[in-house]
Parts: C-alpha cells; sequence; structure tokens
C-alpha cells in the first residue's frame, strides 16, 4: 500500500492542463463551473426581462442579437423557449452537479480520507476533459439553423423528437456530461472503499465524504438509465426509428420515466453533496460535535433509496393508474422523515454552540433555512390532488429554486468559503463575503418567494408573454418585482467575483488549519503537495471531536492520538 | 506484485473499480431492455413472433460461439495462475477468434435482415432489435479489441504466476458482456 513518492518536475501542461491530480482537477471543475454559473444566470437575467416587460426591447443586450434571436432588440417566442431550456440545462448539468461532485468531491475527498490520490487518476483527468466541452457543443446550439434546443431541460418528446438541429447538439452534450458522472462515480466509490488511511473506519469518515459516496451510488446507477434514454432519442430524432413517437407504435410516456427514473435521483445528486459539506461547516462552527452522526448517515442512505422509488411524482399529471399514483405520493412524502431528520440534527448541532459566524458558516445556516422552505413546498406537490392544481406553475419553479438555489447553491458557496484557504493557502476576504452573503441571503428570497404566489394564482411556467392571459393580468406587478430582485441578486454576486479573483492574488497568507477544525484535509499544508500528505496519517477519531471536556484546545483533529 | 494494489477492503483496487463499472452497465442494459419490454407490451397485437424474422439456428449456434469464448478465457486464466504462460496465450487467442466470429456472424446476420427489409425504422421491433443487439455488440467489439492488447501483454512479459489482474479484469468484461447476450437471445429471439 505505501508508495514512494518522488517529487519530480511536471512542465506547465502536466501540472496545470492535462493534471492528473485530483486538487488540480477539482479546481478545473470550479473554475468551469463558476464561468458557467455566470453563464446561465446572465441566460435567466434576459429570460426574467421579457417576463416583467413583454414586447420591450432587451436594453443592452437586445442589439447584439441576430433577426433570428430577437427583432430590434425585442425577443422572439423560439429564443424565449431556448433560452429557459439553455438556464436550467447549463445550471443543472453544467453548474451545480459538477460543482458539488466534480469540484468539491474531487478536491476533498481523498485528503479527508487521507489518500495520496484517487483510485485512477487518469480516469479522473478523462472525466474532466470529457465534461467541458459538453456546455460547448450544447450552446453551439444557438449558432444553428433553427437555434438551441428549445424543449426544456427536460425535453419531452415528441418536441423533443421533431426540433431542429439543436436539440441534437443538447442530446449529445448531455451524454457528453453524463459518461463524466459516471466515470467520476466509479473512481469515487472505488477510492472511499479501498484508500481510506490506516484507522479511517466507516464510521470515521467525515459527512462530505460519506455524501459523495452515497452521491456516487446514486449516479452510477442512474446515469446509465438516462444514457439509454438519450440514445434512443437520438436515434428517433437521426435513425427513423419511433421509440418515443407514437405514430410508429412508440411511447412518449416511456421517455417521461426514463427520463424522471434518472432526474428525480439526479435531484439528490445536486443536494446530498450539500447537505455533507453544511454537516462539515456548521460541526466545525458551531465547536460541537455533528448532532446524530450516525443518524446523518443513515438519513442520507435513507434519502437516496427513496429517491429511486418516486419518479412517478413529476408524472402526475401525464396520467396514470391512481392506485400508482397513490404510491408514489406516499413514497414521495416518506422523504419528509429522513429530510427533517437532518434539519433537526443541524438545529441539534448549533443549539448552544460556541457558533462561528464565518461566511461559511452564514452559507451554511442559510442552506438549512431554504431547504426547509424548498422542502415543504414539496410535500405539497407530493400530493397528487394539490399538484394537479399547481404542475406546471410557478409555484414548482419557486420549488425548484429553493432547493436548487437556496439549497445547492448555498452549500457549495459555504464549500468554497471554507475550502479556499485549502485550495489556495489563502482566504477569502471575510467582510466581502459577508456582503456577498448577505445580498444574495436577501435578493434570493425577494425574488423566488413570490413565485409561489405567481404559481398559486395560475401562472403557468415557460410562458412567453404572461399578459396574454386575463387571469395574470393583476399579477404582473409581482413579475416586475421579481425581475427586478433578479437583477439585484445578479449584482450582489459582484462583491464574490471580486473577492475571489483579488484573494486568489492578494489573499491573506493562512496556515494548515486556519478554522480549527478536526478532519484530515486539515492536517495537510495549504495548498497540499502532489500527494498530498507528508506521510499518510493514522486516524484516531471521528471526525467531530469539538469541545472535548479537559483538553486545552476545543478541537481535537482525527491524527492526533 | 498483485499484493501492492489491495486495498482497505482487502480487494485489489482495479478489480473493484471494474466490478463498480459493470453495475453502470447492467443499469445501462437495464433501460434498454425495460424499454423493450414496455414497447412491446404496447404493441402486443403488432409485434411479429420472433422466428418468422429471425434466423435463430444461425444466432444460436453464435451464442454458442459466445460461451465457449468465456471457457476459453477462463482456461487461460487458470493456466496463467499456474504460472503457464502458453496456456493463457493459446485461450487468449481462442477468446480473441471466437469474439470476431461472433461479430463476423452477426454482421452478416444484419445484412440479411436488412436485405430482407427489416432495418432499424422499419418497425418498433426492429428499432429494438438493432439498438439492443447493436450497443451489445459494440460491447463485443470493445472487449476483443481489449482482449488483443491483453494477449499482446502476455508476449511482452506482463503477466506471470503473481500478476494475473489484468487477465481477470477483463474476463470479469467479458463474462458479463456474455451473460448480456444469453438475455438479449432469450428475449429478442426465442420468446
Ligand atoms: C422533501 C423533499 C422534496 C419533495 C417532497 C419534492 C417533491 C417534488 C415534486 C412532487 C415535484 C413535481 C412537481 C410537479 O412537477 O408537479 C418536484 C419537482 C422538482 N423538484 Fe422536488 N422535492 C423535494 C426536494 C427536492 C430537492 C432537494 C431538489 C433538488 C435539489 C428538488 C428538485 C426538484 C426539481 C428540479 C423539480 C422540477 C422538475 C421540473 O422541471 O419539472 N426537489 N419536487
Ligand atoms: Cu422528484
Amino acid at each position: 500500500m505505501e508508495h514512494v513518492h518522488t517529487e519530480h518536475k511536471l512542465g506547465f501542461w502536466r501540472k496545470y492542463v492535462f493534471s492528473t491530480d485530483h486538487k488540480v482537477i477539482g479546481v478545473q471543475f470550479l473554475f468551469t463551473t463558476l464561468f458557467f454559473f455566470l453563464v446561465g444566470g446572465t441566460l435567466a437575467l434576459i429570460l426574467r426581462w421579457q417576463l416583467a416587460y413583454p414586447g420591450k426591447p432587451v436594453p443592452v443586450l437586445g442589439q447584439l442579437f441576430p433577426q433570428s434571436m430577437a427583432v430590434g432588440g425585442v425577443l422572439l417566442p423560439e429564443f424565449f423557449n431556448s433560452l429557459f431550456t439553455m438556464h436550467a440545462s447549463v445550471m443543472i448539468f453544467f453548474a451545480i452537479i459538477p460543482i458539488l461532485v466534480g469540484a468539491f468531491a474531487n478536491f476533498v475527498v481523498p485528503l479527508q480520507i487521507g489518500a495520496p490520490d484517487m483510485a485512477f487518476p487518469r480516469l479522473n483527468m478523462v472525466s474532466y476533459w470529457v465534461f467541458w466541452p459538453a456546455p460547448l457543443v450544447v450552446l453551439t446550439g444557438f449558432f444553428l439553423q433553427g437555434g438551441a434546443a428549445a424543449s426544456g431541460w427536460t425535453a419531452y418528446p415528441p418536441l423533443s423528437a421533431i426540433e431542429p438541429i439543436g436539440q441534437t447538439f443538447w442530446i449529445i452534450g448531455v451524454l457528453l456530461v453524463g459518461s463524466s458522472s459516471i466515470m467520476g462515480a466509479i473512481n469515487y466509490l472505488t477510492t472511499i472503499l479501498n484508500m481510506r488511511a490506516p484507522g479511517m473506519g466507516f464510521f470515521r469518515m467525515p459527512l462530505t465524504t460519506w455524501a459523495v459516496f452515497i452521491t456516487s451510488i446514486l449516479s452510477l446507477l442512474a446515469t446509465p438509465v438516462l444514457t439509454t434514454a438519450l440514445i434512443m432519442l437520438l436515434f428517433d430524432r437521426t435513425m427513423g426509428t419511433h421509440f418515443f413517437l407514437a405514430e410508429g407504435g412508440g411511447s412518449t410516456l416511456l421517455w417521461q420515466h426514463l427520463f424522471w427514473f434518472y432526474s428525480h435521483p439526479a435531484v439528490y445528486i445536486m443536494i446530498l453533496p450539500g447537505m455533507g459539506v453544511v454537516s462539515d461547516v456548521i460541526s466545525t462552527f458551531s465547536r460541537k460535535p455533528l448532532f446524530g452522526y450516525r443518524m446523518m448517515v443513515f438519513a442520507i442512505a435513507a434519502i437516496a433509496f427513496l429517491g429511486f422509488i418516486v419518479w412517478g411524482h413529476h408524472m402526475f399529471q401525464s396520467g396514470m393508474n391512481p392506485t400508482v399514483g397513490t404510491t408514489f405520493m406516499l413514497s414521495t412524502m416518506l422523504i419528509a422523515v429522513p429530510s427533517g431528520i437532518k434539519v433537526f440534527n443541524w438545529l441539534g448541532t448549533m443549539w448552544r454552540g460556541a457558533i462561528r459566524f464565518t461566511p461559511a458558516m452564514l452559507n451554511a445556516i442559510a442552506f438549512v433555512s431554504m431547504f426547509v422552505i424548498g422542502g415543504l413546498s414539496g410535500i405539497f406537490m407530493a400530493s397528487t390532488a394539490v399538484d394537479i392544481f399547481i404542475h406546471d406553475t410557478y409555484f414548482i419553479v419557486a420549488h425548484i429554486h429553493y432547493v436548487l438555489f437556496g439549497g445547492s447553491m448555498f452549500a457549495a458557496f459555504a464549500g468554497i468559503y471554507y475550502w479556499f484557504p485549502k485550495m489556495f493557502g489563502k482566504k477569502l476576504n471575510d467582510l466581502l463575503g459577508r456582503i456577498h452573503f448577505i445580498g444574495t441571503f436577501v435578493f434570493f428570497n425577494l425574488t423566488f418567494f413570490p413565485m409561489h404566489i405567481l404559481g398559486v394564482g395560475g401562472h403557468m411556467r415557460r410562458i412567453y408573454d404572461p399578459m396574454q392571459y386575463a387571469h395574470l393580468q393583476h399579477l404582473q406587478p409581482i413579475n416586475v418585482f421579481i425581475t427586478i430582485s433578479a437583477f439585484l441578486l445578479g449584482l450582489a454576486q459582484l462583491p464574490f467575483v471580486v473577492n475571489f479573483i483579488k484573494s486568489l492574488f492578494w489573499g491573506e497568507r493562512v496556515d494548515r488549519n486556519p478554522w480549527e477544525a478536526n478532519t484530515l484535509e486539515w492536517v495537510a499544508p495549504s495548498p497540499p503537495p502532489h500527494g498530498n500528505f507528508e506521510t499518510i496519517p493514522t486516524v484516531y477519531h471521528g471526525p467531530y471531536e469539538y469541545s472535548v471536556p479537559g483538553r486545552a484546545k476545543d478541537w481535537l483533529p482525527q491524527n492526533e492520538p | 506484485m498483485q499484493d501492492a494494489h489491495i486495498g482497505r477492503l482487502g480487494i485489489d483496487t482495479r478489480k473493484l473499480g471494474m466490478w463498480i463499472f459493470l453495475a453502470s452497465e447492467i443499469m445501462f442494459f437495464t433501460g434498454l431492455i425495460g424499454s423493450y419490454i414496455v414497447l412491446r407490451f404496447a404493441n402486443l397485437n403488432t409485434w411479429p413472433v420472433p422466428s418468422t424474422v429471425l434466423n435463430i439456428p444461425l444466432t444460436a449456434v453464435n451464442t454458442f460461439v459466445l460461451i465457449c469464448s468465456s471457457a476459453t478465457l477462463v482456461l487461460g486464466l487458470a493456466s496463467v495462475q499456474r504460472g503457464y504462460l502458453e496456456g493463457l496465450q493459446v485461450g487468449l487467442f481462442l477468446t480473441v477468434l471466437l469474439g470476431s466470429i461472433f461479430l463476423s456472424i452477426q454482421v452478416k446476420e444484419y445484412r440479411e435482415l436488412i436485405h430482407e427489409g427489416f432495418t432499424i425504422s422499419s418497425s418498433i421491433f426492429g428499432s429494438c432489435f438493432f439498438t439492443l443487439t447493436g450497443f451489445h455488440g459494440a460491447h463485443v467489439f470493445a472487449g476483443v479489441i481489449w482482449l488483443t492488447v491483453v494477449l499482446i501483454r502476455s508476449f511482452l512479459g506482463y503477466f506471470t504466476a503473481e500478476e494475473y489482474a489484468g487477465v481477470e479484469i477483463v474476463g470479469l468484461y467479458w463474462h458479463f458482456v456474455d451473460l448480456v447476450w444469453i438475455i438479449l437471445f432469450t428475449i429478442l429471439y426465442l420468446i
């Protein structure tokens, strides 16, 4: 098992570009996904303009669009459809999933389990090099005849089977990210099972590692099913098959079943790693052991297991046997139990802790509270009768943004503030971090909370011009309010961008363990060298032994006897 | 040495990775086979009896060829474990040969079917048939190439009585592909 590491000098290309080092690959994923987070955000702001001021030219950007997208700066309906499709695809496939699973998991997991690198470093490199072309392929659609894919991120046939060529590019791009995810999952699972340092038993693993482990099982088993669905859709478009087209004996519902068999587990792929990150952050900054550590692990496992048997809750409206519908309703509601356990355990961890309100901690607390709101709206929609009323309305849009932005994205921010010092040996500025947090938190809520009201008012999602519907006209002021808040939310990311770039070059230098945390990544130098540890550490404790009575320091690193 | 790769679970890391990869492969074929079942049940009255379209005796022979190729690979592995390198080389060579025969017969079958007007777009049965057998064939093709690489390595002294993981791992993959074929043969040709 012992590897002798000879530090040989690698050239620039092997060190930073075609690197097999999990830390470099993690950082590559981080930069790429943050970039696509900005791209996806910009797409959303263009959309929001149209919803608040239908028929008015988009300022500045509007003049840049060619005639096929916007006339005199006013978006065309087809272009609007491409925009919301691309916004969701970019955010889900190229920002949220890969920032949690590609960036953090890659950087953190080998360090947390005391391994010198991933089990298959070259496979790891390939998983990045298959990933980044994917968004480019998908976005290329904008420059093709007929525009980018416009059938939503869910790509329901028959529309997606007959759309212009941009949809084919979308399929190929998503196939690429899918293969990247599968490669990543194989690597994480093997690494966590087989590369743990001496003494690192399963129940001494930090929750980030546990969450990545269970998430990887989800991506390993769910992604291939999406792959088959995408391939059949591709064949329908290019080879003349009729898998999803009724006229040739195909079944449109089959797509929905296959898609949601992947995409419901995928929503947990987008939240479970966040739950892991937040558990680590909350325990560290509350200076208290994580409340109910084992329960937290079992809750993640339960959520993941239930995640495989609830996909039908996206299809209540598509028509299904009422008994099946009731089964899906009950299994979906069951998820509230492990989710509730986790929320109470986070609260229990903070309860009477000596909390340090760092930017990472603030974002983690925001995660917990926003996840509660998103989970509660989930319960509404899980109930079949209620869902028939709110399905395909802005209520769904509110839900997905509370769980994906309020949940996953705040967790990603928490992770960035927490591990930035380990990644680059420098700290992000505290004050800018707080400004960023407050702006994001306030404008996030102002943007997305009113969407619940729109949804209950009957505002359909994915519509081009709300003013065309008599029952929506009196809701238009809310749309304007949302759009203004959304632009301010975009603006609130500015301090983050400034902070990130500034700290990268001129940030305050830090030592190995700036947060006085226990887990093994803080034992390695910041940034850790190739091979991570000077000597492979031996583990003596669980990850959360904070404020142990009778010790001078209020933390107890896992590698100290 | 094999031992250098034994990890915390007591399993060779490379073999563990292969097992995990095969789990995702199972889900891949589950997705395809599940769709096939759904589509077949949705089209029960128009679905032809497979034997009226497909050449079952030919494919039965082909199935036998593929099963034999698994057996020759097992013999090769058993040989190298006892340090009998020529046995490994013969076993690998026969496996590559049988795998190639399987592919050639499949190509011949495809050509005949297409000639008769049965194509991927001619009917929903055709779509299912060519997609399922096509992806399986692609897996066999990848396996033949991989086995060829292992065969070349066996001449370059990569394998000894102590170090034969490379053979074991390609074996896991090959037996899996074989197993998938037996399922596909049953559900597409026989019932
Ligand atoms: C207690 C937990 C949750 C419950 C009970 C729940 C329930 C539901 C239901 C019933 C729907 C379908 C609504 C409809 O289309 O009519 C839905 C949609 C959705 N949920 Fe959740 N959910 C939960 C948590 C999450 C989490 C944690 C995420 C992601 C991080 C998530 C992401 C989504 C997304 C993206 C959609 C919309 C898909 C679309 O575009 O149609 N949900 N949820
Ligand atoms: Cu769902």
